[in-house]
């Protein structure tokens, strides 16, 4: 595996709310173009650990590296710099309440970028009609569905080049029948060779488009490996039992 | 009736509508600097580092915890005094004079509009600073962070995010608050302003028709409040977004 191959390194990332440790010494590294997925169990730590890399949660311990920098997350100007390349996506979208979708893509472009207005604003309707909103444009988020908000703030992530893009169960907020529409668009994007870390319940979904699983439980990252390693008929991996259980109870939402 | 109309006509009307310019001129300038204060002091109270919203908070707490007659009296009689004693002070003078700075504390002598200006901003900027908190605090920390995300710096990320959606919702408060300082705008009178309530008692007094009088000055205190809220209205109309739709009563 060639180094340059390698667009995310994360080493030793730790963090305790208190004296209660919620994420413990999480290491891994990432290559261009792949998909890691997080799974496990609420409470486990997912969530923690993206808002860890993007410095979002400032970790007690630990360090990132980006297309091979190291991210010094003291310097605020290195740190805005570095989100600009991480795109983040949220469980609940946090769309922008007074601005329109076309606003909510182009804000940061004017903002952080400092893209000249029609610039940016052709950019944004790109990045729309990329997730199928153009139509949308000049709607307001009270006036979009769960699933049309999640497309929009993903839009918003892709308008910015980013490097990487996490995502924090994009799908778990949306009514069951909005979910396909934003796991089409994740496809796209996997398909696309964009990078990412998605933390999901949408086991058989990712399984398909995944190259690394990654587990975690109480903070830990307990198993890593190809879905296919960790899924396999025969194979008794934590993770397995986890996701038999998840589709038990759901009757597999992931289809 | 002819009598009372012709009294009205010929000594209330003209006698009030000077006092209507000042308390204009008492009123405009007094919301636009409270609405700025309380903007300031309640993002400072929100987001400002510890001291600062120590120091933000202590001054909310100090002006609407004291009468605003008080205030007004500190700002006209009360500076006055400081100016005097920093000028029984010899050293200081001397090396005030060294620097060619020796009107400095004569600064704190105010023109009593002065005065009245700097009490009811000051007071009205810490009912507004309440209204902005509130609007703040109601901005979930989720847009926060997506801004934070995208790589937007604190400042940005009140400026673009933040503030315009407290604003909106902290308008009708604040809207409120402006209709209150029109009338309480009446006190400049204490500090020798002749706005409206101080030319109807000067009418009152030397006419002894108190009921014409303030029967007429309650008409322009209600025309002013209902331009007043016309405005606010319109702004509200301007800033309504679909989220944020204007709450008609
Ligand atoms: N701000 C916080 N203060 C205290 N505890 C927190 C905070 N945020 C998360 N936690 C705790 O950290 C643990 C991990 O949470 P999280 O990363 O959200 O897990 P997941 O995303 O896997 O469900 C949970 O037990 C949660 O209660
Ligand atoms: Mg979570």
């Amino acid at each position: 595996m060639n180094d340059s191959d390698i667009i995310l390194k994360v080493e030793g990332l730790s963090k305790a709310f208190g004296n209660k440790p919620v994420l413990q010494d999480a290491t891994f590294t990432q290559r261009r173009g792949t998909l890691k997925v997080l799974v496990g169990p609420s409470g486990g730590g997912k969530s923690t650990l993206l808002q860890c890399i993007n410095y979002l949660i400032p970790p007690d311990q630990g360090r990132v590296w980006l297309d091979g920098r190291q991210i010094n997350p003291k310097s605020r100007r290195e740190l805005s710099a570095y989100r600009q390349e991480v795109g983040m996506i949220f469980q609940d979208f946090n769309l922008f309440d007074h601005l329109n979708a076309l606003e909510n893509v182009r804000i940061a472009l004017l903002k952080v970028k400092g893209m000249a207005k029609a610039a940016a604003t052709e950019r944004a309707m790109a990045e729309l009609a990329r997730v199928g909103l153009a139509g949308k444009a000049d709607l307001y988020p009270a006036q979009l569905s769960g699933g049309q908000k999640q497309r929009v703030s993903i839009a918003r992530a892709l308008a910015m080049d980013p490097k990487v893009l996490l995502l924090d169960e994009p799908t778990s907020a949306l009514d069951p029948e909005l979910i396909g529409e934003v796991l089409t668009v994740i496809k796209d994007l996997a398909q696309a060779g964009i990078t990412m870390i998605m933390a999901t319940h949408q086991i058989s979904f990712s399984a398909s488009l995944a190259d690394e699983f990654l587990f975690m439980e109480k903070g830990r990252i307990v198993e890593h490996g190809s879905p296919a390693e960790l899924l396999g008929k025969d194979c008794c991996s934590r993770t397995q039992a986890f996701c038999a259980k998840l589709s038990e109870l759901a009757g597999d939402a992931g289809q | 009736m002819d009598d009372t109309w012709s009294f009205v006509t010929e000594q209330v009307i003209p006698g009030l509508n000077l006092g209507f310019w000042a308390t204009v001129q008492l009123a405009v300038p007094s919301a636009l600097l409270g609405l700025f204060t309380g903007i300031v002091v309640g993002v400072l109270r929100v987001y400002g580092p510890r001291p600062a919203q120590r120091l933000a908070n202590g001054y909310v707490s100090f002006f609407r915890g004291t009468p605003l007659v008080v205030q007004l009296f500190c700002w006209y009689f009360g500076l006055p005094q400081i100016c005097l004693f920093i000028e029984s002070l010899g050293p200081v003078m001397g090396v005030l004079n060294a620097l060619h700075l020796a009107w400095v504390p004569r600064l704190l002598v105010l023109s009593p509009m002065g005065a009245a200006i700097l009490g009811f901003s000051l007071c009205s900027g810490a009912y507004h600073s309440e209204y902005v908190r509130g609007g703040l605090m109601s901005i979930r920390t989720g847009q926060i962070k997506a801004a934070q995300a995208l790589g937007m710096s604190p400042m940005q990320t009140v400026l673009h995010v933040v503030l315009p959606q407290a604003v909106r919702r902290a308008l009708p408060g604040c809207g409120n608050e402006i209709v209150y300082l029109i009338k309480y705008s009446s006190l400049a009178s204490v500090v020798t302003v002749n706005e409206l309530t101080g030319m109807a008692r000067g009418i009152a007094k030397s006419t002894w028709r108190n009921t014409e009088v303030f029967f007429t000055v309650g008409v322009y205190y209600l025309l002013l409040v209902t331009l007043a809220t016309f405005i606010l209205g319109w702004v509200e109309d301007r800033l309504s977004l679909p989220g944020f739709e204007r709450r008609r009563e």
